[in-house]
């Protein structure tokens, strides 16, 4: 039977919101400020999504710098704040730099925790918590989310569900092996030698975490750390004691090879089998502890029998530029899972939407875009002819949703002077002559530089800008490059 | 639904991979390079640069120049390699027919990945020359 007391009662919404983490939030509160009215549904009892658990021996990695070049009330502070979920009004902005004690550049999982709940409260983000979705149904013209309070009935669902959901990878024997998860504290594993299945961050992160206390650490996986792509990712963090540990020769051990099995050992120990791969041949480890730190998947429930499209082993959605299933219209995902939209990962590099730096501005769009496809009017901001390229010029310097997601949202003007954020590959693909869009792109080698696209009847014209010293791109060659787009 | 043995039984099956043992498959099916993508989905688009190389794990595309199409790609057929080589744009787009999955070696990494697997790269120099004599086959 429904329950029909409290905030957002079962019932019918033309959209309705799954998740209370920090997608759920941006999403709840974009919708809001667009005037689409909505349910939210959370089967936790508080914002803050996965924050409250995770990660288990650290902090976040990414940064929120108290003091940057702007005022935490603008928005070019965004980007240098990547933690905080973001407010068109000032007074909201910043909620998780106002909790650093400035110990660290990047926030604890309480800081980035009080953060989300003071942001949840300032803008009176009000959701239904102690409400788990339960099953999934079609039906003409939408949807109908079954919960433990009762039936949701909405033309458009977002799920915010994280990437949450603890995932082993078919190995014969792991199922005896306790899961990232389940780790318990440090000291438990004092003297031990332990064997960490996975060479991903939560399987360094386990290793960082240990190295401290056990004997000798065995991180094993078929394929090799990617140091190169490592360098300029904030996560590098995690691998830099192990992997020198590694290179030493200290005891721990980064190996790549393709794990056939893992048995229990007669004193409760566990044996891996495996081959290797970068340097071939047969390898045999035995240790005291096992983590299987394989990763976490998406908790899709019923979605995938009613047909969701899913990528990275089943783990996540495949999603369109603007993060509809592809495969189920309506249905729209928020958060950590936007990474199932790639992009063009133009040299290689990927979106920020697997972090809430990048899916923060993700969830402004969507909701843009379901406020669009339920054709509700929105006002884009206008500019003047002589108003373009100064504009454009400030937004190089210090946009910070191009800045966030390079190479995935650009800044868009069309035609008739009106200007927004976008996926570069929505704009590539149905943008109408005359329009120019910008981004900030990054090469393989990890240099910034500027990069324009004009359509121009069929054709898209790509130009890349030049880098510049101190990422100071609004000086006269970048305004003269600018100028000759129009 | 996939997973990684999935993965590693499909690629086992296509010519490109045909060489390799059990532990070099595990070691190139990383379920994080796969992309999917939405029929009418655009996967390349002409005049882009900084595209990688891509294997068809399945569906259909096909390859277009100004609304043409010049060719259909199929499971375990591979595309992007020639503006990833000659570090130029591409020439033509590549659009998804059907829901498509392709496994992705981002264009900076090519290299390294034919020199890792240098029977791979002959399979592909082959089937570049097939290509080659069709093209001048046709012309003659």
């Amino acid at each position: 039977m429904a329950v029909l007391e409290g905030a957002h009662p079962p019932g019918e919404y033309p959209v309705v919101v799954v998740g209370s983490g920090p997608g759920g939030l941006q999403t709840a509160y974009a919708l809001s400020r667009l005037g689409v009215e909505h349910a939210i549904v959370s089967q936790d009892d508080a914002p803050g999504g996965m924050f409250r658990k995770w990660p288990i021996y650290q902090r976040l990695l990414s940064w929120t710098k108290p003091d940057a070049p702007y005022e935490r009330t603008a928005r070019e502070y965004e980007w240098y704040d990547h933690n905080s979920l973001i407010a068109d009004e000032p007074e909201l902005r910043a909620t998780v730099a106002a909790e650093m004690d400035r110990t660290y550049m990047t926030p604890s999982c309480s800081e980035m925790e009080r953060g989300l709940a003071a942001f949840a409260e300032r803008v009176g983000v009000q959701a239904r918590y102690g409400c788990r979705w339960e099953s999934t149904r079609k039906e003409e013209g939408g949807y109908v989310l079954v919960t433990s309070d009762g039936e949701y009935r909405c033309r458009a669902v977002v799920f915010a569900l994280g990437v949450t959901d603890p995932w082993k990878s078919p190995i014969p024997g792991i199922e005896e092996v306790p899961h990232y998860a389940e780790t318990p504290a440090a000291r438990e594993f004092e003297g031990k030698s332990v064997l960490v299945i996975g060479k991903r961050n939560s399987g360094f992160e386990i290793a960082d975490g240990l190295e401290p206390w056990a004997r000798q650490i065995f991180l094993v996986s078929p394929r090799p750390v990617q140091t190169a792509v490592l360098a300029n990712a904030s996560v590098r963090v995690r691998y830099f004691e192990p992997l020198e540990d590694a290179a030493w020769g200290g005891g721990t051990f980064a190996l790549d090879a393709a794990v056939e099995r893992i048995e229990r050992t007669e004193i409760g120990g566990y044996r891996l089998r495996a081959t290797g791969t970068t340097r071939p041949g047969p390898i045999t480890i035995e240790a005291d502890a096992a983590i299987a730190a394989t990763g976490f998947r998406t908790p899709l429930q019923d979605l995938r029998e009613l047909g969701l499209g899913t990528v990275a082993d089943g783990r996540i959605p495949a999603l369109t530029p603007y993060w509809e299933s592809t495969t189920l219209a309506g249905v729209y995902f928020a958060g950590n899972t936007t990474q199932g939209a790639a992009g063009l990962r133009k040299n290689g590099i990927g979106s920020a939407s697997g972090t809430v730096s990048g899916f923060r501005y993700n969830a402004r769009l969507l909701a843009q875009e379901i406020a669009k496809r339920l054709g509700h009017k929105q006002e884009w901001q206008q500019l003047g002819r002589d108003d373009i390229v100064p504009f454009l010029l400030s937004e190089l310097r210090g946009g910070p949703e191009i800045w966030t997601q390079k190479g995935y949202l650009a800044r868009a003007v069309y035609p008739d002077g009106s200007t927004g954020i976008v996926p570069l590959a929505h704009f590539l693909d149905h943008c109408e002559h005359g329009s120019i869009a910008i981004t900030i792109e990054m090469s393989a080698e990890g240099e910034i530089y500027p990069v324009s696209y004009v359509r121009a009847r069929e054709e898209i014209d790509e130009r890349h800008l030049a880098p510049h010293a101190l990422n100071d791109f609004g000086g006269t060659e970048y305004r003269a490059a600018l100028e000759s787009l129009l | 639904m996939t997973n990684g043995e999935d993965l590693v039984e499909t690629l086992r099956r296509f010519n490109l991979f045909a060489d390799l043992d059990r532990a070099q498959l595990e070691a190139i099916a990383d379920p994080d390079s796969e992309r999917s993508f939405g029929a009418g989905e655009r996967i390349l688009r002409r005049g882009m640069s900084g595209s990688g190389f891509y294997v068809i794990l399945d569906g259909e595309a096909s390859v277009t120049l100004g609304g043409e199409e010049l060719n259909r790609l199929r499971q375990g057929d591979f595309f992007g390699e020639i503006s990833t080589l000659l570090d130029e744009p591409l020439t033509a787009d590549v659009t998804a027919e059907t829901p498509v999955r392709v496994l992705e070696i981002p264009g900076p990494r090519l290299e390294v990945f034919l020199l890792s697997y240098p029977k791979v790269m002959l399979r592909m120099l082959v089937t570049e020359a097939r290509r080659l004599q069709e093209v001048l086959a046709w012309r003659s």
